[in-house]
């Protein structure tokens, strides 16, 4: 194997440890947080995404790491986000969880990751057909929250760390 | 707060934050060793997963999609971490005992009853449509929802939004946990 594939192997294990250790796999915690009974799952995202964006952005300062913005197509973000959040509710699990329920013994994941192969395929083939319609609406480019807002990316870290507390609190609040 | 669930699992917040350093250290380390910064996702493995099933029975046809092309279908660095998280799953499960062979989960079996052919078809169904989705906006809760969020991306708080609400206007609707 390749550098780049131990790299992406090495990561992927512990990954997969952490989502596992978090309880966030399972097809319950999923659609728990779709039925607002248990909200697990956007507890364990949002406390990732509160360390991960210091450290991104400090890595970005100092020019040690490159950001990467997916590009801001409007149809394909409404549209397509609409699509998979239906998917989701009715599958039960995402892309990445769904290999590792698998890996814990929720074998039913398996005819999940097909048909997500499958959707793949599918989508591949009606690439030219979304290209010239859904995705050729509006396309806003690779853009940053801060680039919109013209203010500093910290000011918003910031804010995002003192609403997801106050989130939190309220989670804890209602036993979520 | 907890720093243990009742099945011997780890506090969410602490997991959680732990993939946060983990997703820094990974931004880094594949800068150092790939020369280009890679984001924790999974959805475009989905992709190469089809295109190399499709290789084995008409390998022209991928040669000659568009989607397949600019997708480029190899086992490359996210292909391999999607395959740890198979791994890291199963170590983690297996040594903590929490491993449980499952064909029907609870929620769905109070809904749909205890058939694997509906869990099964569900399933599928599901995938399709969600995979589809995932394409079209160009991540999942992977990247969009962990990595693009992580950078204040535009494009990602608004897929995050869109999962969401259509996540839970659909979940009401199809599991009725409320009536």
């Amino acid at each position: 194997m390749s550098t780049e594939q131990w790299v992406g192997l090495v990561t992927g294990i512990l990954f997969g440890f952490l989502l596992q250790k978090g309880r966030v796999l399972r097809f319950e915690k999923q659609v728990g947080a779709l039925l607002i009974e248990d909200m697990t799952i956007v507890k364990f995202m949002f406390s990732a995404i509160l360390v991960g964006m210091v450290g991104i952005f400090l890595l970005s300062d100092l020019e040690m790491i490159k950001l990467s913005h997916k590009p801001m197509n409007a149809g394909g973000i409404l549209v397509g986000g609409a699509l998979f959040g239906a998917g989701w509710a009715i599958m039960g699990f995402c892309p990445g969880t769904s290999v590792g329920a698998l890996g814990e013994g929720r074998w039913h994941a398996l005819f999940a990751i097909l048909g997500m192969i499958a959707g793949a395929a599918v989508f591949a083939e009606l690439y030219p057909f979304f290209k010239s319609t859904v995705l050729a609406w509006k396309d806003f480019g690779k853009v940053g929250l801060s680039d919109v807002l013209g203010i500093s990316h910290w000011v918003i870290v910031s804010v995002f760390w003192v609403l997801v507390m106050l989130l939190f609190a309220w989670f804890e609040k209602k036993k979520l | 707060m907890k720093r243990k669930t009742d099945d011997g699992g780890w506090s969410p917040y602490l997991a959680g934050a732990l993939v946060g350093l983990l997703a820094i250290v990974s931004a880094y380390a594949t800068t150092q060793w790939m020369g280009k910064t890679n984001y924790l996702g999974a959805s475009t493995t989905f992709v190469r997963a089809a295109g190399i099933f499709e290789q084995k029975v008409a390998s022209e046809h991928v040669a000659e999609n568009e989607y397949f092309t600019k997708t480029k279908i190899k086992i490359d660095w996210q292909f391999m971490l999607v395959a740890g998280i198979f791994l890291g799953a199963l170590i983690s499960s297996a040594t903590d005992k929490s491993f449980k062979a499952e064909g029907v989960p609870p929620i769905w079996k109070e809904r749909f009853g205890p058939s694997i052919g509906k869990r099964a078809v569900g399933s599928f169904f599901g995938g399709i449509v969600a995979m589809v989705g995932a394409r079209l906006a160009d991540g999942c809760p992977s990247g969009h929802g962990l990595s693009g969020m992580m950078q204040l991306s535009v494009s990602s708080v608004i897929a995050l939004a869109m999962f969401f609400i259509f996540g839970v206007l659909v979940a009401n609707l199809v599991y009725q946990r409320r009536s």
